[in-house]
């Protein structure tokens, strides 16, 4: 394991003059009126009939079904990954989602409860949810994931250091992380609710990225407020802005504060209108949630039957 | 205008849902009239929408009140009869102009209707003495069968008696612990949202009593088929729309109360307007076996 003591300053030192991105990180600023604005413009849009159902669909393909409690036992996770299998055993129409987030201690049983099936295993790692531990320990955190076979890792920054103004270190430090990761795929979890303001949470979001993050994330859904539409998009106009400088794509993840189907489909609109439909795959985008894969459903059964449906009906995670 | 005179401030009859009064989310509203066929006022035209987001409020409501002690239910129910009573005289004229009862006639029925409340209040903590019991049981258990609440009930307002029958089928469904969604009476709404106010500020949780107004044939159908509805009470259905909400309950086996018919005499009547089988309509009986010694 991974536990030797790494000193930053060996690994993308001076990256603000290498990679030009230092203007994004000090120049930009963000109109938080106008982001409101057009958040809550798109949040109208009405998505009915087929377009609700292809849509809610989409939803589930692209959701990181969670459990991230103290209280996850191996039975839990087990149940969790055959729900994430197959969602709606009653609707072969309704496809598997897109991948199950767990502590690192269950990876390896989403593993196995998951095999052949396609989904795929997210570890949270790097002391989530604080981030508050020594390198080495968050980069034995995420060796420990990676080992058991998890193949997307999501890491918190280092939002102390951030909010101090030490961009260097938070930047190196995901750099390492990514390294640490090795085939996969690194999401970047910038904790918004914490970041104060949507000035920062652009400037995580342009640090993550050049740093190599595969995905950029809302936050860890342990503190409120967590994704909410102003922020997504925020962070969605930097990708795509990122995306025009470098060609590189990188995907999304809100994660936190979504729990209805109408709160998804808001999303969806979201990254629609501001990254277009490459994005709208499970490569690119995912939703993290717990609560919201029965909404989904029972939106779904709904629209099926005509009739308002009860959780009494669905399995409760 | 003169010194001295003031404009009319008029009500804007809104919804009861979840606690706050909303207005109907699809925005349309109908004329109500009273009695003599004169225009009184708009109320609102609920949507089926407003049916969905009642039901999720009292939903949400259901555990706080089932599982608040009878004692204190029964302090609420209370309670609700003395805000009533403070406002006697807005709900004489409103029954009076609603209903086209002389003033005489309709301080009558606003006293039935407080002293109603008073009745079913007083039943809260006593109905598990008299619809549970201890069973004689061959073996060496104490066996019990104590009621409990069906959950969330759909209630159709009576068309004719805009409050005391309002009264008098909705206190019994939540003096057991059932949350509630009503539809007022289609011709005569408004004395059922100024009751709305009454419940509001009577520390009753908000989303126990969810009200909505518009037309029965409209609400009815999503109410009876939604599947987080327990219960209905279809006290205030023509016999057409009472078959077809009967079907519709079918889908998850509601308990269904059809529709019951009675003049605005027998409502004031303690005798055919007041009963504790009503309670017992919408109550489940759960029989729990302990074994002696143990």
């Amino acid at each position: 394991m991974a536990t030797t003591p790494v000193r930053l300053g060996e690994t993308g030192s001076g990256f603000l003059q290498q990679v030009a991105l230092g203007p994004l990180l000090s120049r930009f600023a963000v109109d938080e009126v106008g982001a409101g604005e057009r958040a809550a413009a798109l949040a109208k849009r009405s998505i009915k009939k087929e377009s609700k159902v292809a849509a809610l669909r989409l939803a589930v393909a692209v959701m990181d079904l969670t459990t991230l409690e103290g209280a996850d036992t191996v039975g839990k996770v087990q149940a969790l990954c055959s729900k994430a299998r197959r969602p709606d055993p009653s609707d072969p129409e309704v496809p598997p989602v897109a991948a199950i987030c767990v502590y690192p201690s269950l990876v390896a049983t989403a593993r196995q409860a998951l095999a052949g099936s396609g989904v795929k295993v997210a570890s949270v790692a790097t002391a989530f949810p604080s981030g508050q531990a020594s390198l080495a320990v968050r980069l034995a955190d995420v060796a420990e994931a990676v080992e058991a076979g998890a193949d997307e890792i999501d890491m918190v920054i280092n939002r102390g250091a951030f909010l101090a103004g030490r961009h260097q270190e938070v930047f190196e430090e995901i750099v390492v992380v990514k390294e640490a990761c090795g085939q996969a795929r690194l999401k970047v979890i910038l904790e918004t609710g914490e970041l104060g303001t949507l000035d920062n949470v652009r400037r995580a979001s342009v640090l993550a990225m050049a740093a190599g993050a595969d995905f950029i994330k809302t936050s860890t859904g342990k503190i409120q407020p967590a994704a909410t539409l102003p922020v997504a998009l925020v962070m969605l106009e930097a990708i795509r802005d990122f995306h025009d400088r470098t060609g590189r794509m990188v995907g999304m993840k809100p994660a936190g504060g979504v729990r209805t189907a109408k709160q998804a489909i808001q999303h969806l609109v979201v990254v629609n209108e501001t990254l277009g439909p490459d994005w709208l795959t499970p490569e690119w985008f995912r939703l993290g949630a717990s609560s919201l894969l029965n909404d989904c459903l029972m939106q779904l059964a709904k629209e099926r039957s005509g009739r308002y449906q009860s959780g009494d009906y669905f399995t409760k995670d | 205008m003169a010194e001295g005179e003031r404009l009319d401030v008029r009500k804007t009859y809104k919804l009861y849902i979840g606690g706050k009064f909303p207005r109907t989310e699809s925005g349309r509203s109908y004329l109500v009239s009273d009695a003599k066929g004169k225009p009184w006022a708009n109320a609102c035209r609920g949507s089926r929408k407003d049916v969905r987001d009642a039901v999720q409020a009292a939903r949400k409501a259901a555990p706080g009140w089932s599982g608040a002690t009878a004692y204190n239910r029964g302090q609420v129910l209370y309670r609700v009869a003395e805000m009533l009573e403070g406002r006697r005289e807005q709900f004489v004229d409103e029954v009076a102009r609603a209903e086209g009862v002389t003033r005489r006639v309709a301080a009558e029925t606003v006293d039935k209707a407080v002293d109603r409340w008073v009745w079913y209040a007083g039943w809260a903590d006593k109905l598990t003495q008299v619809f549970g019991s201890a069973n004689p049981v061959a073996g060496p258990y104490f066996n019990f069968s104590v009621p409990e609440p069906t959950g969330v009930v759909g209630v159709v307002a009576p068309a004719a008696s805009s409050l005391l029958g309002l009264v008098s089928r909705l206190a019994p469904v939540i003096v057991s612990g059932n949350t509630c969604v009503v539809v007022a009476s289609e011709t005569r709404p408004l004395p059922a949202i100024t009751l709305a106010e009454v419940l509001a500020t009577s520390d009753l949780p908000g989303g126990v009593v969810n009200l909505l107004t518009g037309f029965a044939a409209e609400l009815v159908g999503p109410l009876a088929s939604h599947l987080d509805v327990n219960a209905l009470d279809l006290g205030g259905l023509d016999l057409a729309l009472y078959r077809e909400a009967e079907l519709a309950a079918a889908e998850n086996v509601k308990r269904v109360v059809p529709p019951v018919k009675l003049s605005a005499r027998d409502w004031l009547s303690d005798a055919k307007g007041q009963d504790p089988y009503w309670i017992a309509a919408f109550l489940e009986i759960k029989t729990v076996w302990h074994p002696i010694g143990v």
